[in-house]
């Protein structure tokens, strides 16, 4: 019996995000209206997942769940081994240490330059001094191609490298799950590829696990799985709900 | 060697969001500045209503000081008899005793003929009056009838007097309607019950205001011997002697005089009020300032927040927003107040000064006016909710 609840609990580690029948609704009485579905999704470590689907169809608000950014209402919403139907708003902030977050619209702060930008999530990371800290921003940037651009401010920048200091913060902070929000929307579809390469490759070398919500056709070879949303549920890629 | 602190050391982050917008910037420190020296002018004249309403209680060589009970302030002193004074020697550690009369008289201005009331005092030319130094040699002089000793801080509507002393002309005027010389200038200075000041011998107080019965004095200065302790005799004196006399240390004194202009008159609350108006006047644009930099950084803020970052290391960063106002404006404010209250001085003899206390008060002022209204405009940031980034 002992043996079988570890064999349960090893299992059970190796998903990043583990999902049973979550459901959500905004509004109230009459306005109520229910955008999940009794959704039911798996990640594992190291596996990038695109997430596809019309507009309000649910896709945000998954993300958003996942991301411990709305409290949970309905279904048990597990990330990296944390329960989050109940949990406080401080597990969530904690939690969120651990979530590296990409947004469609950058969001870098505007007064910081690009190295400041990314050292602001490298600064997540306890017990660590101030140059190893910058010196972390430092080779992110380096990594993502913007190391003679750390000293730019985000208005210097263009969107593509905007969209690269973005990852390079998220990713700073050492993240086990990445939620990534359209992140080549704004981008040439050769920009776009590259981005997504280096999320991969990245993400790989440090065994995070990557949720992508995007439109984007030139993207789907390159992720492990493919899944549809439509009306509050998920859908294999081979419209097979899940 | 270990650095410990660099583990503390953070991107300075509201440093770059104040200095982000200059002209936004300059604005705050503008109006915290403006604020900073309303208030410094506002306690500062008041402070200085206060010093110059105490300037020659201060000079006085005493240690007790007597006055009547029914005198209210130097500007409505009563008499009291001289013989009070004397019997203070009766005390042991009491030295010497000095009659002073005091009262306000006209001065005519030799130039223009102008009558001005001022504040004459009357004294033994061979008793110790003031604590200032070459005083008695000047005092001196006052042993002859009819002459004066001119206050130079005076006002100028009392004429060019200390021009033409010193250029050696013989200065000579009315007073209450009768001849007087001037023997000589002393520094006094000017205070908001008196324009100016002038000292005679208590022979020619009396020949001026007759009405004065030559028993009666307004002040009696007493002098005690090295070591002796003012409180204890100020009450052994009280409990010995009539009541139409009151003792007081001088120190008691000097604080009788301010509680006057402080409690009997409007003067301390209005320049109070207005203090309080600059304080509310920066309140609000330190608060418009930092609402509206919560505003428009609120997408930053929610950012922050979604990466992990606790709401209240952000209520921090607004909280250091808010002090780095406070010293950036404080800074111009101190110094125009510096120029001002010199400007001031020279103007108006008034003795405003920057002591230490005004320094300390406005600063915390200052600083109240800009951590509180940070702290207010730290309510807005509860709206940055980090799932509406997506």
């Amino acid at each position: 019996m002992v043996k079988a609840n570890k064999s349960k609990n090893n299992v059970k580690n190796l998903k990043t995000v583990s999902i049973n029948n979550l459901s959500h609704f905004y509004g109230k009485n009459e306005n109520k209206k229910q955008v999940l579905n009794d959704v039911n999704l798996n990640i594992d470590k190291g596996e990038l997942v695109l997430l596809k689907g019309p507009s309000g169809c649910g896709k945000t608000t998954l993300l958003t769940l996942i991301g411990a950014l709305r409290t949970c209402q309905s279904g048990d919403l597990t990330v990296l081994n944390n329960q989050l139907n109940g949990a406080s708003r401080k597990t969530r902030q904690i939690l969120r240490r651990s979530i590296g977050m990409i947004f469609q619209g950058h969001n870098l702060l505007r007064c910081l330059t690009a190295e400041q930008n990314v050292q602001m999530g490298a600064d997540l990371i306890k017990g660590l001094t101030y140059l190893q800290r910058r010196e972390i921003a430092r080779n992110w940037l380096s990594a993502v191609g913007l190391e003679e651009h750390h000293k730019k401010l985000p208005n210097d920048l263009s969107g593509g490298q905007k969209q690269r200091v973005a990852i390079a913060r998220a990713l700073s902070a050492n993240p086990k799950l990445l939620l990534a929000d359209e992140p080549t929307s704004a981008l040439d579809s050769v920009t776009g590829r590259e981005i997504v390469t280096l999320l991969r490759k990245l993400a790989k070398e440090q065994n995070c696990s990557v949720l992508m919500v995007t439109h984007d056709p030139r993207i789907s070879d390159m992720a492990d799985r493919i899944l549809n949303m439509e009306d509050g549920k998920i859908f294999s890629a081979h419209s097979e709900l899940i | 060697m270990s650095f410990s602190f660099l583990k503390f050391r953070k991107i300075p982050l509201a440093w770059l969001l104040l200095t982000r917008q200059p002209l936004r910037l300059a604005v705050a420190i503008a109006g915290i500045s403006f604020a900073g020296i309303l208030m410094f002018m506002q306690l500062g004249f008041r402070d200085g209503l206060f010093d110059t309403s105490v300037t020659i209680h201060k000079l006085l060589d005493a240690d007790l000081v007597l006055i009547s009970p029914r005198s209210k302030s130097s500007i409505s002193m009563s008499g009291f008899p001289k013989r009070r004074l004397i019997q203070t020697l009766a005390v042991e550690d009491v030295e010497k005793t000095a009659p002073v009369n005091l009262n306000y008289l006209l001065w005519r201005n030799p130039e223009n003929l102008k009558t001005r009331s001022i504040l004459a005092l009357g004294f033994n030319p061979s008793d110790s009056l003031l604590l200032n130094e070459g005083f008695s040699k000047k005092a001196y002089k006052l042993r002859n009838p009819s002459r004066v000793l001119f206050d130079k801080l005076s006002r100028p509507e009392f004429g060019p007097i200390e021009k033409w002393f010193l250029s050696e002309k013989k200065v000579e005027t009315e007073v209450a309607g009768k001849r007087v010389i001037v023997e000589g200038l002393v520094e006094l200075g000017p205070s908001f019950g008196a324009d100016g000041n002038l000292i005679t011998s208590r022979e020619t107080f009396l020949r001026l205001f007759p009405a004065n019965p030559p028993g009666s004095i307004e002040i009696g200065l007493v002098k005690l011997k090295k070591g002796s302790d003012p409180e204890l005799i100020s009450r052994i004196l009280n409990n010995s002697l009539p009541n139409d006399v009151r003792v007081l240390t001088k120190n008691q004194f000097i604080e009788f005089e301010k509680n006057y202009w402080k409690n009997s008159t409007a003067i301390g609350f209005i320049f109070s009020l207005g203090a309080l108006m600059g304080f509310v006047v920066g309140c609000v644009v330190v608060y418009q300032i930092l609402y509206s930099d919560v505003t428009d950084h609120l997408p930053e803020y929610a950012t922050l927040l979604a990466m992990g970052y606790r709401i209240k290391s952000l209520f921090f960063v607004v909280a250091r927003e808010g002090f780095l106002l406070a010293l950036f404006g404080y800074l111009p404010a101190y110094f125009c107040g510096q120029i001002l209250y010199s400007v001031i001085r020279s103007s108006t003899k008034l003795p405003i000064i920057m002591d230490a206390e005004k320094t300390i008060l406005i600063f915390v002022l200052v600083l109240v006016m800009c951590m509180g209204s940070a702290a207010v405009a730290m309510r807005k940031l509860v709206d940055a909710d980090p799932a509406e980034i997506f």
